[in-house]
């Protein structure tokens, strides 16, 4: 088994990124997620790799467009007001298939909001975030290795599907240290023939675009795209469920909701109270079958949420409302408790109403 | 014996610009430059939303499509991905000089090693003739129809003169494309501004003075002699930075 060392969740997503041979970031400050850009500004150089500090969340998501375009491994971090205005170019990324990473270090919103951790940035990741119809694929990490391990894939992901993919964690996450392996696989390389190298007078000229003035055109643009979502939905959606097999009341949390809630589904057993927890990873694709299986023999969900209540609804998408899903959650940058989720198991395993 | 030709690095198809308009006149010349230089295989481009937003099409280079003003960011991006590649944008008054100033400005202040050909017009044409950061005082546009009032909307933004203050920017010329000599001109400092950067020495960006004679409601001549009478007098032609000839002197 491989060396760990103690890390902050940022610096693993940024070491992490080096190691999946991203050479080019882009960013622009912003707490809590200041770690990546202080850890990129102080390696990339040193490896040959450009840091560079935008002047905006939104020029550097056009610096990432641009590395992307030029076929090149790229990455950008930020939280959530500043992912908001990466939307466009998010959108404009999906638009022209290119492949990034991008991390948002969730904090409390709307607005301004807070600094404090949050997953209230659900829905805009989940549903694509920007304008048009597009989707990335989502990435939930729910501990520092998993900061980690899930960058590695997220590059991974968006050169094999031409998407962009997102880290989506929190502020908990990001600052919390804990021992990681770093003991990453060498990477495959993807050929990328649409990449603008230059043409070298010897093939014609690629074009990195979102333009379809033709509404025929477009249209297939955004079949096609989907159409390739339909694969993505089909080989990536990941779950981790624990001790779900006999479970009749069933935790559904992701990040460090997944944490607290692991942590009340273990005291509700020790209580003889049959709990267990069902831990999205991909938050888009979001693991459907494993939510629709589990409603064929748990009775009631409960989905812990640092938000007003956004994944609820992907649940009881997934079980088609077959079975009663209640809320715990909390907001503005607060975290629900261990005490506040097992409260709820335990009510729930009453009968009382949800 | 050929004189004359369309240059290679521009593709064999029909631009979309109204009669009149100079676009074909500045796509000829950077094309020219990029030809003249013997730099088509390694030459990305970066398209602009606005009049040139499919100048994509019309370039026989690698091209990028930007956002609304993020073209100098995109820009960016190609270069750092690989310094041994030319890299230029396309954009016109409302994409450099409104929407995407602030990308405009710290590109210049990075001295960012691209090129910037920046077409000044005075008017958002594709959307149909609105008042542009550029548009003179008292024109009148579907958004200033009784003329620019600079008591409600400020005055007509010098880009050339304003970037020209930073310490950055490497070369920030202004030409027009209005008379046989102007073009010439113009040309030089094009192919100056891609010289530079394969020398590399940084950001360089020519503002070419253009014309639009269907948003300006004039004859394509009257168009060519409004920029003389009107647009010239605002906007002085030169060199407003050249700093490595400043360094030699």
């Amino acid at each position: 088994m491989s060396e760990k060392v103690l890390m902050k969740g940022n610096e693993a997503i940024a070491e992490a990124a080096i190691m999946a041979g991203c050479r080019h970031y882009f960013g622009y400050p912003i707490t809590p997620q200041t770690e990546i850009a202080a850890y990129m500004a102080k390696r990339m150089p040193k490896i040959g790799g450009v840091f560079l500090q935008a002047e905006s969340e939104i020029a550097a998501i056009n610096m990432v467009y641009g590395v992307s375009a030029a076929g090149k491994r790229v990455m950008t971090s930020s939280s959530s007001p500043g992912i908001s205005l990466k939307g466009e170019g998010i959108s404009y990324l999906s638009g022209s298939d290119l492949p990034a990473l991008v991390v948002n270090v969730q904090r409390g919103g709307p607005g301004l909001g807070g600094i404090q951790p949050s997953q209230s940035d659900y829905f805009q990741s989940t549903r694509g975030g920007g304008h048009g119809d597009y989707h990335m694929i989502v990435l939930a990490p729910s501990s520092v290795q998993e900061m980690a391990s899930l960058t590695v894939k997220a590059f991974d992901l968006a050169d094999k599907y031409r998407m962009v993919s997102m880290i989506l964690a929190d502020g908990t996450i990001g600052q919390m240290m804990e021992p990681v392996s770093l003991d990453i696989p060498p990477q495959k390389v993807y050929e990328k023939s649409w990449a603008l190298t230059g043409t070298g007078c010897k093939r014609p000229h690629n074009v990195a675009n979102s333009l379809y003035l033709k509404p025929e055109e477009l249209e297939k643009t955004n079949f096609d795209r989907y159409a390739k979502y339909e694969e993505v939905k089909k080989n990536e959606c990941l779950a981790e469920t624990y001790l779900t097999d006999d479970a009749e009341i069933c935790v559904v949390a992701f990040g460090i909701a997944a944490r607290v809630s692991r942590n009340a589904v273990n005291q509700a057993r020790a209580m003889g109270i049959k709990a267990g927890l069902i831990r999205p990873i991909t938050l888009w694709p979001f693991p459907e079958k494993v939510l629709s299986d589990a409603a064929d023999h748990i009775k009631s969900f409960i989905s812990v949420e640092l938000s007003m209540g956004q994944m609820i609804e992907d649940i009881e998408l997934s079980t088609r409302c077959r079975r009663p899903v209640s809320l715990v959650n909390r907001a503005g940058g607060m975290i629900p408790t261990p005490a506040q989720v097992l409260e709820r198991i335990v009510n729930q395993s009453k009968g009382g109403a949800i | 014996m050929i004189v004359a030709s369309k240059p290679k690095s521009l593709l064999n198809v029909p631009l979309h610009y109204c009669p009149g308009c100079t676009h074909g006149i500045i796509h000829r010349l950077v094309a020219q430059a990029i030809d003249d230089l013997g730099i088509e295989g390694i030459t990305i481009g970066v398209a602009p939303v606005g009049c040139a937003v499919l100048a994509y099409n019309y370039f026989a280079v690698d091209m990028a499509e930007a956002a609304h003003g993020r073209a100098p960011a995109v820009a960016t991006g190609i270069k750092r991905a690989d310094p041994s590649k030319v890299v230029f944008t396309y954009q016109g008054d409302g994409d450099l000089a409104s929407i995407g100033m602030a990308e405009t400005v710290h590109a210049a202040a990075r001295n960012e090693n691209i090129t910037v050909i920046f077409v000044n017009n005075a008017i958002y044409g594709m959307t149909g003739g609105q008042m542009a950061p550029t548009s003179l005082i008292g024109q009148v546009t579907q958004t200033s129809p009784y003329g620019r009032d600079p008591k409600l909307c400020g005055y007509p933004v010098k880009v050339c003169e304003m970037l020209s203050e930073l310490e950055g920017p490497e070369y920030l010329a202004r030409v027009a494309v209005n008379s046989v000599r102007n073009v010439r001109e113009a040309g030089k400092a094009i192919r100056k501004a891609f010289q530079n950067q394969i020398d590399g020495k940084g950001f360089s960006m020519v503002e070419v003075l253009s014309s639009c004679p269907t948003n300006w409601g004039m004859t394509p001549q009257a168009a060519l002699k409004w920029i003389d009478d009107k647009m010239i007098p605002y906007y002085p032609l030169g060199v407003y930075k050249d700093r490595s000839a400043e360094e030699a002197r």
